[in-house]
């Protein structure tokens, strides 16, 4: 993986699979860290699973035996001198932070998150997606609980509405970029 | 500077659209992008993007793109899946944006399988 945003996509997939109906992704950049969190209210983990799903041979899927997405993750937040935490509970959800430590050679570039949050939609235009960045600067925050109030019956994954969200979100994060 | 109220003007256009897609979803030409972690890696994104802006670019609204997981064919990831109402599916390997829209356009549209990207031509 490239990018920040390509993780970030990759993650939040999980959170669909578990049958999340609220995935919240945020990136905060303060004192040197770039903090990712990726926060569901799908069905959770047993402790044990939690335990043992940063080991690429744990899995759900059921087409080969790895499972690579949440090891990469880790290991991509842990080479740059920074950290991975993964908090889970049966019934509750699941938190997955991850911060890098920002400007060191190893710390991958956001890359289109843009793209990441309009796929996301487009995937799942029935879940709701909370975007937050935050920078010393200021933050900006997109949530499609507001976006579906404007909306009404009409739904997310409609060309225009996708094609609004994309552009945007791209003039919101040139404001404040992380 | 975008704001939420053009939404509701949005609303209203994408009613008259929706009411032209509703008629005859069963009867939908599939697209089906695969976006598990090997498929991301591989550039699955911006084949997913290409996809969605040249149906609507070309205003097909008998066409629906949607997402799934692993396909289980990694190695050849990006793939794109068509499926097409009373014909065999066809599968794209190796897709980029550029090829994903060819596919649209020569096989969605004119219903010629674009045969050099299939899986069979690159096994």
């Amino acid at each position: 993986m490239k990018e920040l945003s390509l993780h970030i996509l990759d993650i939040a997939q999980n959170s669909l699979t578990a049958g999340a109906s609220l995935v919240e992704l945020s990136l905060t950049r303060r004192g040197g860290l770039l903090t990712a969190v990726i926060k569901d209210n799908g069905r959770g983990m047993t402790p044990d699973m939690a335990a043992r799903v940063t080991d690429p041979f744990t899995t759900t899927r059921t087409t080969r035996r790895v499972g690579l997405g949440l090891p990469l993750w880790k290991l991509a937040a842990e080479q740059t001198g920074g950290s991975f935490a993964l908090e889970s509970a049966p019934g509750v959800g699941t938190t997955v932070t991850a911060a890098f430590v920002h400007g060191h050679i190893d710390t991958p570039p956001l890359g289109d998150i843009v793209g990441t949050v309009v796929t996301l939609i487009q995937g799942a235009p029935s879940v709701d997606f909370v975007y937050r960045q935050e920078t010393e600067d200021g933050a900006f925050a997109l949530d499609t609980r507001d976006l579906r109030r404007a909306l009404e019956d009409v739904p997310l994954d409609s060309p225009d509405v996708l094609a609004w969200v994309g552009e945007y979100l791209q003039e919101q994060t040139a404001l404040h970029p992380v | 500077m975008k704001s939420i109220e053009e939404l509701k003007a949005i609303r209203e256009k994408a009613r008259g659209d929706l009411n032209l897609r509703q008629e005859d979803i069963g009867n939908n030409t599939r697209v089906v992008v695969g976006m598990a972690t090997c498929g991301i890696a591989a550039g699955a994104r911006p084949v997913l993007a290409s996809c969605v802006e040249e149906v609507h670019r070309r205003g097909l609204t008998d066409v629906t793109v949607t997402q799934t997981g692993c396909i289980g064919v990694c190695r050849l990831e990006p793939i794109v899946e068509v499926f097409v109402p009373g014909e065999e599916k066809v599968t794209y390997v190796n897709m980029t944006p550029e090829k994903a829209a060819q596919v649209i356009a020569e096989h969605v549209v004119n219903h010629k399988v674009k045969t050099e990207y299939t899986i069979g031509a690159n096994q």
